[in-house]
């Protein structure tokens, strides 16, 4: 009956199915145990993310492996993308565990929402397939909706929520609208099958550019570009902030898997569409988020547009791969790395400024506007530091991880020939460093409206140091991980 | 037997044409099923009259015929002869169709039901598919009459029975598939089929190979569920008359009535066939010597039946909670811990079926 | 005519009245009654392409689960239909349009001109032919890992579902069948060892009340 199935290749699948068994083991000893020990799911989350990345750092063996019918693909890739994933994954749950406990969110639920998020995220760094990368893209999605829900009681959330549940939802219909439409063109669901197809070109480019317009509009709406970019701020802003954080960190590692598999590796023959589409945007998203990040005095919501414009700055590096329709391996590759240098570098300058605003909240007290910033330097001088290594950075002043990784996607741009686009990339951050050097000026100039000392566990206060320290250690050092980056890409294309 | 029914049917066939011969002959099929059929419910409610009345040492309805064997003739003509009424506030066209909702699926369900070898209405590929999908719209009656009632009574009825019912048809699916797992096929004869091989047959003792040894855990959880199914005692809160009096029929008479009534009867008589071909071997005989044949499956259905009426004569009501309880927290686990279980048997190297 | 054909156009007439009526009718709960009649003419059109398990799925899974669910709410909730229908007019052009549309995309997909769909001309597959079996075996198979996600995706949300609703109230005054069932005798009686009260305290109460 079934005599030409061969059981599929289990091995390069293995830091999944290890997460899935965990994730019904944290059910089940949240089920029976949930009640008399709270911190147990936490640990047990924490040391499957642990044991995730032992897998994948034993089974990564710089080949690529296409496994479950080529629909799963394990690359270096893809090792790299996970290990920063868990990496990231697990800072939020370090930083967010008392915020968690205050509130009486610390429930099971969350970490296993959490796991889930992260299975999600890996199945999609890791998809060589339309529906794979469909899926995964709903697996996260699905549980971050109910992530930002999670406290009931605060209607801003629930609202929140609501938005990004709608828009998500349109956002995954989009996009799933356009992978129809262009396996109707090429007959392939496979990203490599996709690019097979056009590379012959025995399919109707008319068709292949409609699909693509919703493919990349879905793609944006995910990334939260402009004009695309609505859901962001409200969702920032509405969310606990340990889910925000959650949101603004690690889901992007994904996202910059999912743009690069489906428009590099699969639709590179329409290059010459989706470069224009992604820099209009790019240049939007850039203008808008630097500007509309000036007026808000929420920080929340002034890092949701920083993120706006920090995607971006991402996209703005993919796109500079292709020069007038013609491909050279140096300059895609130098492209690509540095897109995916500014996405690791962004993750970690989220999470530490995300990490800053947990470090000042405490039980029945939300840290989450710019006033209590203000004096920080007297309540914490060493906290303060931190801040303003991470505002440094983002702002791209020098020599900080940020200016590095601004610096690599503007001279990929350039390469690329955009050198306005650049320029006027370069303008719009000069604004925007307006308001991150504003923090500091209330951090260090101001005096201080809340003297309450910082209550956080030791625990995350050594995370975050250090979290400081990396953003500035990578900006003294660069070159080590943008030759990471760089290996990575070369080895995986 | 086929030879003398070729006989009779050619000339038919020749009369009518191909496309109106397969018409003519499939309802006559159709009526050649549910006469009999009809026939059985009046006289299941004669049974379950005569068999409470002895389990509870009363004597049962002895007035009407002999034994009072005309009985249900009597009851059926008395519900012709009433009036249907319509009430005011009603909403008069969902309120007339409620009951044709709910006799049609339980009629239709018998179109796949083999009831021995070769003789099956339809011998679809996806039998048991067709009548999981056909009894999931038996609910339908039930809710709309309870919403055209325009009354709370039957609206608490038709409230209770919609959960009631999509709750235990999802453990009777589930204890299904352990069955579907081992015959290796949906359709319904090859079901009946796969029960007549294993060990004990070369025994002569056909009857501990049927399903019902094996699956023991889901021939229970599957009994119990299709009497849930079916709202009847003890699982009759739809319906209970100290509760809210009867449900979703509160307002419904003579006919109308009659309609439900037919429907529930025919609906327990399909779950006893189902529950004699999926665990209980079809037609095929219990022993080795003694043959095949019809009225097997009518002396199993006829002993699911009265499991039924001995059920609703010693078992006191259950609550609504605990029938929900019953059905969520220990019906579907349990089915689906067996599901694994099964699975797992049938890969080792101590598995019955091959 | 065949009678395939004659059905086909049966089904096809009943679901796109039902459809209709779906939008046009006033009361909630014969809107939801039409779409149950829609999705089982559609199983039924499925049935005549020989998708006999999609057909007989959505029946089961949209018909006998979902639709009874959603009648179950829409039958609680009290719709002020006319509310509803204000700006039923106005809204018109830009429904139509939008349907239109979608009518004309479905035209260029199944012209298949674009699509290549010549290439798929129509099977006739023999009676016996199980598309059951067919797509068990493509989606344990070839597609083992999405079904596998897709279950996921399910669990999640039933976890996001029972995590979103499920308050415990202090004032529930529910009962606990588990621990009811658990009880044990000694939870609800305690037997006291007492020595019988000795009967000289009676004659010597009944002395006190002669002397009073």
């Amino acid at each position: 009956m079934l005599n030409n199935f061969v059981m599929p290749d289990l091995y390069p699948a293995a830091p999944e199915i290890f997460l899935l068994c965990m994730s019904f083991l944290v059910l089940f000893v949240d089920l029976i145990f949930g009640a008399t020990h709270r911190g147990l799911a936490a640990l047990l989350t924490v040391v499957t993310l642990l044991g995730c990345a032992a897998i994948t750092i034993v089974t990564a063996d710089g080949h690529t492996a296409l496994t479950f019918s080529n629909m799963f693909v394990d690359d270096l890739l893809a090792d790299f993308l996970k290990l920063v994933t868990y990496l990231a994954v697990i800072v939020v749950l370090v930083y967010s565990r008392q915020y968690l406990a205050d509130r009486g969110l610390d429930r099971g639920e969350f970490y296993l929402l959490v796991l889930y998020a992260t299975l999600g995220m890996m199945v999609m760094i890791s998809a060589a397939n339309f529906v794979t990368i469909y899926l995964g893209l709903e697996l996260l999605s699905l549980s971050l909706y109910a992530l930002v829900a999670i406290d009931r009681n605060a209607s801003r959330a629930t609202e929140a929520a609501m938005k990004y549940f709608v828009l998500g939802a349109m956002a995954s219909g989009l996009l799933l609208y356009g992978m129809s439409m262009i396996y109707g063109a090429t007959g392939s669901l496979e990203i490599g099958g996709v690019a097979q197809a056009m590379h012959h070109g025995q399919s109707d480019k008319t068709i292949l550019v409609f699909g693509l317009v919703f493919l990349v509009a879905g793609v944006a709406f995910k990334l939260g570009l402009v004009p695309f970019h609505m859901w962001i701020p409200d969702v920032y802003h509405g969310a606990p902030t340990a889910v925000t954080l959650l949101i603004g960190s690690a889901p992007k590692l994904a996202a910059f898997a999912m743009t690069l598999r489906l428009l590099v590796y699969g639709l590179f023959g329409l290059a010459d569409d989706w470069q224009k589409m992604l820099l209009l945007m790019a240049v939007l998203s850039i203008g808008l988020g630097n500007l509309a990040a000036i007026a808000q005095t929420n920080i929340k919501r002034m890092l949701a547009y920083s993120t706006i414009s920090h995607m971006g700055f991402m996209i703005l590096g993919l796109m500079s791969g292709v020069v007038g329709g013609v491909v050279d391996p140096f300059t895609a590759v130098n492209a690509y790395s540095s897109a995916l240098y500014y996405t690791v570098a962004y993750v970690l300058m989220s999470l530490g400024a995300f990490g800053m605003v947990l470090l000042l909240s405490r039980a029945g007290y939300e840290a989450e506007n710019l006033d209590d910033f203000r004096g920080l330097n007297q309540r914490s001088p060493w906290f303060a530091a931190v801040m303003l290594v991470i505002m440094f950075s983002m702002a791209g002043i020098p020599f900080f991880v940020g200016f590095f990784a601004k610096f690599a996607v503007l001279l990929a741009a350039i390469k690329a020939g955009y050198t306005v686009v650049a320029v006027v990339a370069v303008m719009f951050s000069l604004v925007g460093a307006f308001y991150y050097l504003r923090v500091v000026k209330l951090m260090y100039f101001d005096a201080p409206v809340d003297s309450a000392p910082i209550t956080a566990p030791m625990d995350m206060r050594i995370l975050l140091s250090i979290n400081g320290v990396a953003v500035a250690a990578f900006g003294l050092f660069p070159d080590a991980l943008m030759s990471l980056c760089t290996t990575t890409l070369l080895r995986s294309l | 037997m086929d030879a003398l029914l070729n006989a009779v049917l050619t000339p038919v066939q020749q009369l009518l044409g191909p496309l109106l011969f397969t018409v003519v002959w499939t309802l006559v099929k159709i009526v050649l099923i549910l006469a009999p059929l009809m026939l059985s419910v009046a006289y299941l409610t004669f049974w379950e009259r005569k068999v409470i009345g002895w389990m509870q040492v009363r004597i049962g309805p002895n007035r009407v015929g002999p034994w009072g064997l005309l009985q249900p003739i009597a009851d059926g003509v008395k519900l012709f002869l009433k009036e249907i009424l319509l009430p005011a506030v009603a909403d008069k066209k969902l309120f007339l169709l409620a009951p044709v909702l709910s006799i049609a699926p339980a009629l239709a369900a018998w179109a796949v039901i083999p009831f021995s070898e070769g003789w099956v209405l339809a011998n679809i590929d996806a039998g048991v598919l067709y009548l999981l999908a056909v009894s999931s719209f038996g609910v339908y009656g039930v809710i709309i009459a309870g919403w055209a009632s325009n009354s709370k009574y039957p609206f608490f009825g038709a409230m209770r029975a919609s959960a009631q019912m999509i709750s235990y048809e999802i453990s009777m699916g589930l204890a299904l598939i352990t069955v579907l797992m081992v015959s290796n096929s949906l359709n319904l004869t090859d079901i009946v089929k796969a029960q007549s091989t294993g060990r004990f047959v070369s025994y002569g003792l056909d009857f501990m190979s049927w399903n019902w040894l094996p699956l023991l855990p889901m021939f229970g959880v599957y009994l119990i569920s299709g009497v849930a199914e079916t709202n009847r005692a003890p699982f009759d809160v739809v319906e209970g008359e100290s509760e809210i009096v009867a449900g979703h029929m509160v307002e419904y008479s003579g006919m109308s009535f009659a309609m439900f009534f037919l429907a529930e009867y025919a609906n327990m008589i399909l779950i006893a066939a189902m529950v004699s071909i999926f665990f209980l071997g079809g037609w095929l005989s219990p022993f080795g010597l003694l043959p095949d044949g019809f009225h097997w499956l009518a002396g199993k259905m006829a002993f699911v039946l009265f499991l039924f009426l001995w059920f609703r004569a010693t078992f006191p009501r259950y609550r609504y909670d605990q029938i929900m309880r019953l059905g969520w927290k220990v019906f579907v686990p349990l089915s689906l811990a067996w599901i694994l279980v099964v699975g797992v048997w049938m890969m080792s190297p101590l598995t019955i079926w091959k | 005519m065949e009678l395939k054909t004659i059905l086909f156009y049966l089904f096809a007439v009943i679901m796109v009245f039902a459809a209709l009526r779906v939008v046009t009718a006033r009361n909630p709960v014969h809107a939801v009654l039409f779409l149950v009649l829609a999705f089982f003419n559609a199983a039924g059109l499925w049935m005549l392409l020989q998708a006999e398990f999609l057909s007989i799925m959505l029946v089961m899974v949209y018909v006998g689960a979902v639709m009874v669910l959603f009648l179950f709410v829409v039958m609680m909730l009290d719709i002020n239909i006319e509310q509803m229908r204000k700006g039923f007019w106005t809204h018109l052009p830009l429904g139509a349009g939008v349907g239109l549309l979608m009518v004309a995309e479905m035209a260029v997909v199944l012209s298949g001109r674009y699509f290549g769909l010549q290439n798929f001309p129509p099977q006739n597959l023999p009676a016996n032919h199980s598309n059951t079996k067919e797509l068990a075996r493509v989606m344990f198979t070839d597609y083992v890992y999405p079904f596998e996600l897709a279950s996921v995706i399910l669990l999640v949300a039933v976890i996001a579902a029972v995590m979103l609703t499920q308050r415990t109230r202090k004032d529930t005054k529910g009962m606990h069948p588990n621990d009811q069932i658990a009880v044990k005798r000694n939870d609800r009686l305690r037997i006291v060892r007492m020595v019988s009260e000795p009967p000289e305290v009676q004659a010597v109460d009944a002395k006190a009340e002669e002397k009073s």
